[in-house]
C-alpha cells in the first residue's frame, strides 16, 4: 500500500527508556484478530497502558499528557520479537511517523519502513541526550530531516546523522512502496523462475 | 571465490539487485496462516492482481484455532472470520489450504518438512518469525510481514539487503539430559537477544552434525530469538534421507537434478565469517529462562545473576524480575509452577513427545499442575497414538489436545492465568505471551516433563 511522504517531521517526541521493547508488549496476540488494517492504535502497548479492568494506568508514558507528539523514542533492540506487521500499524494507526531508538530488531525496521513509519538509529550517547533533553524539557522538539539524513534536538540543537538506504529513501519521499516497483520488472521474475532448479 | 553456504543459497536466487538499496530475492517456498495474511490478500484485491505462482504457496491455519473440539465450529467469532477468510482467499487464488480438521492441518513449520515442501537450497518465507526453523534443511528461510506477504504473492519476490553472515560452531558431546532446546538457549544467553541482529548464522560443528533433523529443526527455529534474521545447517545424509519420497520432494530425475544442486550446498574451505563464534558442548546444562526475553537463560542449576553481571540497563533487568517474581541470586530449582505446555514449532514434534514420554513414564502428573500437551500436526498426534506414547501420558494421568499453536502465542483459549508460572517449551518467554500476566520459563521437553510430575522446576537428570 503506497502511504504518506515523509520528508521532514518536527514534533515533540514519547519517551519510552526501556529496553528490548518487543512486538508483544506493542500489540499483544490477542488483538491480531482483525482482516483489515484498522482500528490497531488503541490497543498499542495495550498490557503496559491499561489495566485488566481497561482502566488506564497512570504511571504509563502513553497516559501522561505531559508528552505528546509523533515520535517515539526506545530503548536499544526496539520491536524485537515476532514478525506482526501489526506492530508497525500500531505504532503508526496511534499516530508515530517516526521512531527512535540505538538499535533495531530487523523484521521491525522493515515493517516500518514498508509502511512509511521511518526507523530512525541513533547512537547510544545521542539516544541518552536525547531522553536527558525531554526529561528537562517535555516541549523539546526532535526534528527528523530524511532528505538531510539529520536528526537534531531543538532545544540544546545537538544533531546526528542516520543511515537509510537510498532505495529506501527513495520509497519514503515519495510515497512509493516495493510492490510498485516488483510488479515493473514482472517478465524477469517470470524469467528467472523457468531456470530454478527447485 | 570460496562461499558460505549461505552466500550460495542467496546469491542463486537474487533476480536483480537494486542500486543503493536491497537485492531482489526469488522465492521458492512461502507458506501463510490466518493472522498474517488476510491485509496482504486485501492488498492484492486492491491492486486486482492475482497471485502470480500459486503452487509455490501453502496455507494452513493454526494461531488462532482451538486444540479441543476441533469438529466444532469455532466459537470466538473473530477467529472464526480470520479462518473463513484464509479458506476464502486459498480457494479463490488455488493455493492449497489445509484448514481445520484437514489430515495435514499443523502449525506452518511443522507440517512444512513433514510434507517435503521444506527443501535444501530453497528460499522460504512466511508471515511468521520462526520460519527460520526450515533452515534446519540448509534452506534460506525468515519471517517477514503482511506487506512482504503481499509482495511475495503478487510477485513471487522479496526485497531486502542481504544480511552479514555469522557462524556458531560447537563441538564436542552433550551430556545426559542435553537436549537441542538447551542448545539454542545457551547460545542465546550468550549472544543475547541482540547478538546476532543483522546477521545470518550457520551451524556448524559435531553437535549440530549429530543431531536429528528435529532437533536441528529446533535450533535453527530460536535462532531468531537473538535477533538473527535465520540460521541453517549445511544438508547432509540425514537431511537427504529426511526429506525423500515425502508428497512435495522431487522425486525420479528431479531428483536427481535437484541432488546436483544439492550437493553443493556447504560453505567452502576457508570462506570467510562477519563474524564468528565457538562454543564447547561439555559447558552447556539443561537450561531453563528466569526472565521475560530469551537472552535470559541459565543452566537449571545456577542462580539468577545479579544486575551487575548482566550486560544492559539496570531499570530493565529490574522491570523483568520484578515481573517474574523472583531476585537476583534465587536457585530456579525447587520454584513451583502451575502450567506446563509441550508444543509449538520448536518442540511439538514427534521426538519431543518421546523424550517428554521418557521422563513421565511410570510416573503421575503433579497436582498443582495443568499441562496442555499440544501436538505440533495431525501427523505427529498420529504417530503419538501408534508409538503408544498416548497410552503412557494417559496412565500417567496427562491428556493430549489436538494440534495447532496453543499456548506459544496464547490466541485461542489456551491463555495461563496472570501471575501463573508455566514452564513452556516454546519459543517466548516475553511479557504476557501466554496470556495477560502470565509468567513462562522456557526449556526442553524434559525440563518441561520433569516439572509437570514434581510440580516444580527440577532437574530431568535427578529422574532418569
Ligand atoms: S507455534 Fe508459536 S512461533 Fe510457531 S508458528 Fe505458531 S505462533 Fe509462531
Amino acid at each position: 500500500m503506497a502511504y504518506d511522504k515523509f520528508t521532514v517531521l518536527r514534533s515533540t517526541a514519547v519517551p519510552l527508556p526501556i529496553e528490548n521493547v518487543d512486538t508483544d508488549q506493542i500489540i499483544p496476540a490477542r488483538f491480531l484478530k482483525a482482516t483489515e488494517r484498522k482500528g490497531f492504535g488503541d490497543n498499542l502497548f495495550r498490557d503496559w497502558r491499561y489495566n485488566q479492568d481497561n482502566s488506564p494506568k497512570e504511571d504509563f508514558v502513553l497516559n501522561n499528557p505531559t508528552y505528546i507528539g509523533k515520535i517515539l523514542v526506545g530503548g536499544k533492540n526496539f520491536g524485537s520479537g515476532s514478525s506482526r506487521e501489526h506492530a508497525a500499524w500500531s505504532v503508526y494507526d496511534y499516530g508515530f511517523r517516526c521512531v527512535v531508538s540505538s538499535f533495531f530488531a530487523d523484521i521491525f525496521k522493515n515493517n516500518c519502513l514498508n509502511i512509511g513509519v521511518l526507523p530512525v538509529q541513533v547512537s547510544a550517547a545521542f539516544l541518552a541526550d536525547i531522553f536527558a533533553a525531554i526529561e528537562a524539557d517535555p516541549s523539546t522538539e526532535l526534528v527528523i530531516d530524511l532528505p538531510e539524513q539529520s536528526i537534531t534536538i531543538s532545544t540544546t540543537g545537538a544533531s546526528e546523522q542516520f543511515d537509510i538506504n537510498s532505495y529506501k529513501k527513495g520509497n519514503m519521499t515519495n510515497g512509493f512502496d516495493d510492490i510498485d516497483y516488483l510488479l515493473n520488472i514482472k517478465d524477469n521474475i517470470r524469467d528467472f523462475a523457468d531456470n530454478t532448479p527447485l | 571465490m570460496k562461499k558460505t553456504l549461505f552466500d550460495k543459497v542467496w546469491d542463486s536466487h537474487v533476480v536483480q539487485q537494486v542500486s543503493g538499496g536491497p537485492d531482489i530475492l526469488f522465492i521458492d517456498r512461502h507458506m501463510v496462516h490466518e493472522v498474517t495474511s488476510p491485509v496482504a490478500f486485501l492488498g492484492l484485491k486492491n491492486r486486482n492482481i492475482s497471485v502470480l505462482y500459486p503452487e509455490r504457496t501453502f496455507a494452513t491455519a493454526d494461531h488462532n484455532t482451538p486444540t479441543i473440539n476441533q469438529h466444532l465450529p469455532v466459537e470466538d467469532p473473530l477467529s472464526a472470520k480470520q479462518l473463513k477468510v484464509l479458506e476464502e482467499n486459498a480457494t479463490k487464488h488455488g493455493i492449497s489450504y489445509w484448514g481445520l480438521g484437514h489430515e495435514k492441518n499443523g502449525i506452518v513449520h511443522v507440517v512444512g518438512p513433514e510434507y517435503g515442501i521444506t527443501q535444501p537450497g530453497a528460499t522460504i518465507v512466511c508471515g511468521d518469525s520462526h520460519t527460520s526453523t526450515h533452515g534446519a534443511f540448509g534452506a534460506i528461510a525468515f519471517g517477514i510481514g503482511t506487506s512482504e506477504v503481499e509482495m511475495v504473492l503478487s510477485t513471487q519476490c522479496i526485497m531486502q539487503p542481504k544480511p552479514k553472515s555469522m557462524r556458531i560452531n560447537i563441538n564436542g558431546k552433550l551430556g545426559k539430559g542435553v537436549m537441542s532446546k538447551d542448545v539454542a538457549l545457551y547460545i542465546i544467553s550468550r549472544l543475547s537477544t541482540s547478538g546476532a541482529t543483522g546477521y545470518f548464522v550457520e551451524y556448524a560443528g559435531d553437535v549440530f552434525t549429530d543431531m536429528s533433523m528435529e532437533g536441528r529443526m529446533t535450533v535453527c527455529n530460536l535462532s531468531i530469538e537473538m535477533g538473527a534474521r535465520g540460521g541453517m545447517i549445511a544438508p547432509d545424509e540425514k537431511t537427504f534421507d529426511y526429506i525423500k519420497g515425502r508428497e512435495f520432494t522431487p522425486s525420479g530425475a528431479n531428483w536427481d537434478k535437484a541432488m546436483t544442486y544439492w550437493e553443493t550446498l556447504h560453505t567452502d574451505a576457508g570462506a570467510s565469517f562477519d563474524k564468528e563464534y565457538h562454543f564447547d558442548a561439555a559447558e552447556i546444562e539443561p537450561m531453563i529462562t528466569y526472565g521475560t526475553n530469551p537472552g535470559m537463560g541459565m543452566g537449571i542449576t545456577n542462580g539468577i545473576p545479579t544486575a551487575d553481571a548482566v550486560e544492559g540497563g539496570e531499570a530493565t533487568y529490574k522491570k523483568s524480575l520484578a515481573y517474574m517474581g523472583y531476585n537476583e541470586g534465587d536457585n530456579m530449582l525447587g520454584k513451583p509452577i502451575d502450567f506446563v505446555f509441550l508444543g509449538s514449532c520448536t518442540n511439538g514434534r514427534i521426538e519431543d513427545f518421546r523424550a517428554f514420554a521418557e521422563i513421565i513414564k511410570g510416573r503421575k502428573k503433579a497436582d498443582n499442575v495443568t499441562a496442555w500437551l499440544v501436538p505440533g500436526s495431525h501427523k505427529v498426534l498420529n504417530a503419538i497414538k501408534e508409538e503408544g506414547i498416548l497410552d503412557q501420558l494417559h496412565q500417567a494421568g496427562f491428556e493430549l489436545r489436538e494440534p495447532g499453536c496453543s499456548a506459544c502465542l496464547a490466541m485461542n483459549d489456551d491463555k495461563v492465568p496472570t501471575g501463573k508460572y508455566a514452564v513452556s517449551t516454546s519459543n517466548r518467554n516475553f511479557e504476557g505471551r501466554q496470556g495477560p500476566g502470565s509468567r513462562t520459563l522456557l526449556a526442553s521437553p524434559i525440563v518441561a516433563a520433569a516439572a509437570a510430575v514434581t510440580g516444580k522446576v527440577t532437574d530431568p537428570r535427578t529422574l532418569f
